[in-house]
């Protein structure tokens, strides 16, 4: 079968791979592309361990073609930091201890820097409802929360 | 598994020749959240996945003298965000907003949702409790559909090879009208619904309901349009007694099964239960 | 609190981990993240029968597939003895693992794997897969535990007779095993008291819902080598069973801890590890094997279902003085549920003289159950906390006040066996009585309720290593793998002993050919005993400084004290000597000896028993039966935290375990045996929206054997919740639930039962 040249841009940079139709933006990702910081909990959309951001969306990349990327914008956790600086979500993440086995961590900031981006000052309760598709065993959420509207007030004060 | 092909066609033609060429063998990719979980796991091997995203008319929403053309590519987000349209049919856009995470939000269609014809989808109920139109392309030209007609049982619709769903179009609506959608969880999000209730009416002047639609999912292999309860709200202020004969009247209508999510004895009540919450609410938006 | 706590520079403070830029950069490696050149692909075939005697297995047309490598069936795997080993906190014979890796003969579960096979590509080892054909004579099932103890049950192992009963039995049976514990006497007991409750509940199988599934990299050397990468609560485990099951030497076996994403006991056992090695030596390539989500449900490890009689009897006053349970759990296909330590925990928590607890091991045709957090102690524990509460309602006494009144504490006699040392049940009850929750009105429709729990803790085998470079930083090393910030623990409590700076400490969880045997991590260990093994490392690392000092001062080591990370002179009498830091002392290093260092290998003993008490506000929708949880604290008595920020987690992450365990989570099966809700939309772990934030109480009453007075703090907190949910939901509803989970459903049935 035909493998389907496509070119797209992941985190900034123009970039190209071979992909089979069948094949999830998270596989193409993870195996051709070598960013293996999405991560794969279910591949049914249940878990968001993979959510990256396609044309400025939140969405499950286990739940996208990779063909589906041709000519679009795709944004990874790999991406999220400037170089050397860490997106503030990030910093805060380490500082409040909101996470532990770190797995489901990099969706989590991903859809947290997705909320933020559109809403700096949200409720306790929205802020729970938007990371409800992430989901996280370790820390009850109780941290990831707190993180989240931290960085959020430090975002409005600066 | 394999040999799948990948299609991305323009125009509505292209996208209905590929269709009607695939012989059955074809299926529709708008949003993906149904399309790549039933890939993943085997439960289909289509021959061509037809992505219709770069289709410019199933973009976007509409808005044409109070009516809504919403585009068979316009997920639950961009609903949320189009402040006219959640003004005028919240409970649609509420029905098409519990559709899964903020992820799966920024994905998945309501056409979609109503193609894929499973008895707990979120929008449906509400959708046809609004009298929703749809239009369907195919190889014989496009044809106006009521939405209730095209999810025949679960997992069935009634396209024929070669048809698609292009748009889904909500009526205008006269003043003091609303509507409203709930469905019963056992989590708050994440779940599919072991109920879901619609409910849309119009209240006179003085509060009086002249017109109501009352529709139960998840209780039923289709949807099911309770006209005892309609009844019930019709020439009622919605009070405490209209809303009690339309909970028993939904109650009395469910048809449900006993499966891993619920049992026919929860189910019954609760339909009726969300029924008359989802009346209470939709009476309460009319009134503001 | 008993002591006012030492002033420390490092522990008790809230620092970075070592291991954090790495996972929120994307950075960190997992189980699933690592490519070899010319990696294979290895998938499972799986059973799709409760239970079956396997008559033949065809590979060939597998095989002949364009692209498969290697296809391995039982017969491929040498035959096990059935010699018990160390699982997690159970022991397990290697014959039923060797069966649960790969099925020989006959199949036990729904999703037990019969064959496995390698390719290129992930596509070509689905297809390889659906090629093997499997004939199978399908057998009659059970699934229940009561029904599994029924005389006419199908029976799953016709060898197996129930241990711990005398005489032997002469029929086989499903039950495996029968455990008893007692103390003073129980019919006396009963006799004294003026209120007896008695009652039974039940609760259903939980997976412990790790987010990342299980998976390996095997490269398998012509040499007999073998490279394993995996995420694992404890990579000597892995090499203990791989050794075992293949028997292959231990030195042969090199095992890497992948990074961790989640285990809570469920990682503590090996399902794909021997399969990839066998597919990797059979096809010479690196194999990679990783399970589906669907997998993890359907072939992995939940903790048990149970059904269990309580009953507990108390004087006017509120002193409880009889306690009796029988206890049923559910193993799965093969001997070793938990019930051991539920029969244990039972009552642990309170100070009662007369105890009897009697525990059944019973199999059926499930996943094999394997360590889910403090594994048993929910279950038991829920239907004791409910008694308790149940008693003080009918004693008219204030729940909490009842537990103060019976609070096990120092010198109490546990009847599992111990006598107790410094422990924290009573003040974690009193904390909870004084917080601002536990005196908060509620609504309507709104009920609070409390539990308490307890949980050993557990020592064992660790190991570290402390060098100091050249430059004075300082490297650690140790192999407990890191599974919610370990590492960071083991940073602070050496670089509080050494007297340097925490971000000068670089601790590393190394592969086995790089350090000693380390039980798993688990049993709420690692924080106490490799944090032991750290201290004592750094302790033999500062010895070795303080003869470096001696050395260049030319003294007698005696003379020379370490304070603040400096060698000083002990007094004025050694000598007038400028104090020498790390750096100066590592700086010399080729000068008086060469490269320094502090090693230890240790089996820690001497674990401090814990105690939690927890509080739950839920409301209930009277109507749909929808329960929302307001508000919730978790008090715990930790011993000493090292870093509060990562036990405050573990109360947190272990209470919405709990919350889940006691609302909506459950296996559900069909009349056939087939797990039908095997993925993360009907298996409902709970979502962010699900609850409020967690409130925790940090209560440190030191263990002494500890050098900082580290006790366990992982397991304790997943124990109250089941029943503190419970108590709160009868309260909220005026009806008694008797069974887990309260799902919806369950609730309105249950409710227009009572009317």
């Amino acid at each position: 079968m035909a493998k389907h040249h496509i070119t797209t841009t992941i985190n900034g940079e123009e970039a190209e791979y071979l992909c089979e139709p069948q094949e999830t933006l998270l596989d193409v990702l993870r195996d051709e592309v070598g960013l293996t910081g999405t991560k794969e909990g279910c591949s049914s959309g249940d878990c968001g361990a993979c959510s990256v951001m396609l044309d400025g969306r939140l969405v499950c990349s286990c739940l996208v073609l990779g063909v589906e990327a041709q000519g679009k914008t795709v944004e990874t956790i790999e991406g999220m930091a400037d170089g050397e600086v860490l997106h503030p979500l990030q910093q805060k993440f380490l500082e409040e201890a909101a996470l532990q086995c770190g797995y489901c961590t990099p969706g989590v900031l991903i859809a947290a820097k997705a909320l933020l981006d559109i809403n700096n000052d949200p409720t306790e309760t929205e802020v729970r409802y938007w990371l409800a598709g992430n989901l996280c065993r370790c820390t009850g959420y109780d941290k990831i929360i707190r993180a989240v509207m931290d960085t959020a007030a430090d975002m409005r004060g600066a | 598994m394999s040999g799948m092909r990948y299609e991305a066609p323009n125009s509505v033609d292209e996208a209905v020749k590929l269709l009607a060429d695939a012989n059955g063998a074809a299926r529709i990719l708008a949003g993906g959240t149904d399309l790549l979980v039933q890939l993943r796991a085997g439960m289909i091997d289509p021959g061509v996945v037809v992505n219709i995203k770069n289709i410019s008319e199933t973009h976007g929403i509409a808005a044409d003298g109070g009516a809504f053309c919403i585009g068979a590519t316009v997920s639950g987000a961009e609903m949320g965000e189009d402040a006219a349209l959640s003004a005028a049919w919240p409970g649609v856009v509420e029905g098409a907003e519990l559709i899964g995470s903020t992820q799966i939000q920024g994905r998945a269609t309501m056409a979609g949702n109503l193609c894929n014809a499973s008895p707990a989808a979120d929008s449906v109920p509400a959708l046809i409790a609004a009298g929703a139109t749809c239009t369907v392309v195919g190889p014989d030209g496009q044809r106006e559909v009521s939405v209730a007609d095209i999810p025949t049982g679960p997992g069935q619709n009634s396209l024929g090879n070669g048809e698609f769903v292009l748009n889904i179009k909500l009526p205008a609506r006269p003043a003091n009208a609303s509507d409203a959608y709930l469905r019963m969880i056992p989590r708050t999000e994440m779940d599919i619904a072991i109920v879901g209730a619609a409910v849309n009416l119009v209240l006179d002047g003085d509060g009086t309901c002249t017109e109501a639609c009352v529709v139960l999912g998840a209780v039923g292999p289709k949807t099911i349009t309770v006209a005892d309860a309609a009844a019930a709200l019709v020439g009622s202020k919605v009070d405490e007694a209209a809303l009690a004969a339309v909970a028993a009247a939904a109650s009395a209508a469910a048809t449900p099964i006993d499966d891993k999510r619920g049992t026919v004895a929860y189910r019954t009540k609760v339909a009726g239960v969300l029924a008359s919450r989802a009346a209470a609410i939709a009476a309460e938006r009319a009134r503001s | 609190m008993n002591e006012q706590p030492k002033k420390f520079k490092w522990v008790g403070t809230r620092t970075i981990r070592p291991d954090g830029v790495d996972k929120v950069t994307g950075r960190a490696m997992y189980g699933a993240d690592l490519t070899l050149p010319g990696m294979l692909q290895g998938k499972v075939v799986r059973s799709p029968h409760a239970h079956a005697k396997i008559k033949s297995i065809d590979t060939s047309k597998a095989e002949a597939l364009d692209g498969v490598k290697a296809v391995i069936t039982a017969d491929d795997m040498p035959q096990a003895d059935p010699t018990p080993v160390a699982a997690g906190e159970a022991m397990i014979n290697l014959r039923d693992l060797s069966d649960n890796v790969i099925a020989r003969h006959k199949v036990l579960y729904e999703g037990q794997t019969v064959a496995a096979v390698a390719a290129t590509t992930s596509d070509i080892a689905d297809r390889a897969v659906a090629l093997i054909e499997v004939e199978y004579e399908v057998l009659p099932h059970v699934i229940d535990v009561l029904a599994a103890m029924k005389d006419d049950a199908p029976v799953l192992h016709d060898d197996m007779f129930t241990g711990g009963v005398k005489p032997k039995p002469e029929v086989a049976s499903n039950v495996a095993n029968r455990v008893e514990f007692t103390l003073g006497d129980i019919e006396a007991g009963f006799a004294a008291a003026d209120v007896v409750i008695e009652q039974d509940f039940t609760t259903e199988p939980v997976h412990q819902g790790y987010i990342e599934p299980h998976a390996v990299v095997a490269d398998a050397n012509p040499d007999g080598k073998v490279d394993i990468w995996c995420s694992s609560q404890g990579h000597f485990m892995v090499r203990t069973f791989v050794a075992g099951l293949l028997k292959i030497d231990m030195s042969k076996i090199k095992v890497t801890a992948a990074e961790i994403g989640g285990g809570f006991g469920g990682k503590t056992t090996v399902y794909l590890e021997p399969l990839a090695v066998l597919l990797s030596s059979k096809s010479g390539r690196p194999v990679r094997m990783v399970m589906s989500r669907e997998e993890v449900f359907r072939a992995s490890g939940p903790t048990s279902g149970a059904a269990m009689t309580i009953k507990m009897g108390a004087t006017k006053d509120g002193k409880i003085v009889a306690c009796d349970a029988t206890l049923y759990m559910q193993a799965g296909a093969w001997p070793g549920s938990p019930v051991g330590p539920a029969a244990m925990t039972a009552f642990a928590p309170y100070d009662v003289d007369n105890v009897k607890v009697v525990g059944f091991d019973v199999v059926s045709n499930r996943q094999k159950v394997v360590a889910y957090r403090a594994p048993g102690a929910p279950i038991s524990e829920y239907g004791v906390e409910c008694v308790v509460d149940e008693l003080a309602s009918e004693l008219g006494i204030d729940p909490l006040e009842l537990r103060a009144k019976n609070a096990a504490k120092e010198g109490t006699q546990a009847a599992y066996g111990v006598k107790f040392g410094a422990i924290g049940m009573v003040e974690t009850v009193a904390a909870a009585q004084a917080t601002e929750h536990y005196k908060t009105p509620l609504g309507p429709n709104q009920g609070r309720g409390v539990a308490s729990g307890f949980w050993f803790n557990i020592g064992g085998e660790s190991c570290a290593g402390i060098r100091i470079n050249e430059d004075g930083s300082v490297s650690l090393t140790e192999g407990s793998p890191d599974i919610g910030g370990s590492r960071a623990s083991m940073a602070m409590m050496a670089a509080e002993t050494l007297g340097v700076d925490y971000y000068k400490v670089k601790p590393s969880v190394v592969d086995t050919d790089a350090t000693g045997y380390h039980f798993v991590t688990g049993g709420s260990r690692v924080t106490f005993a490799t944090g032991m093994a750290v201290v004592k490392a750094t302790n033999a690392a500062i010895d070795e400084l303080r003869a470096r000092a001696a050395k260049i001062w030319d003294v007698d080591v005696e003379g020379v004290v370490w304070e603040d990370g400096h060698a000083k002179p002990a007094s004025s009498n050694v000598g007038d000597f400028d104090p020498m830091s790390v750096a100066d002392l590592a700086a010399m290093a080729n000068k008086t000896g060469g490269p320094i260092s502090g090693h230890a290998d240790i089996n820690a003993k001497g674990a401090g028993p814990a105690f939690g008490t927890h509080i739950c506000d839920v409301e209930v929708d009277p109507d749909t039966g929808h329960v929302t949880v307001l508000r919730y604290t978790a008090v715990q008595d930790v011993g000493r935290a090292i870093h509060p920020s990562y036990v405050e987690g573990q109360l947190q992450g272990g209470a919405a375990q709990g919350i889940g365990w006691a609302l909506n989570e459950e296996y559900i099966y069909d009349e056939n045996g087939k797990l039908e809700n095997a993925g993360f939309l009907d298996y409902r772990v709970p979502v962010a929206s699900d609850l409020p934030m967690i409130d925790t109480i940090l209560i440190e009453i030191p263990n002494p054997t500890h050098p900082f007075g580290v006790r366990g703090v992982g397991e304790v907190p997943i124990i109250p919740p089941l029943a503190a949910v419970a108590n709160a939901v009868a309260a909220a509803t005026g009806v008694r639930f008797h069974a887990l989970p309260m799902s919806p459903p369950a609730i309105v049935a249950k409710m227009a039962e009572k009317g």
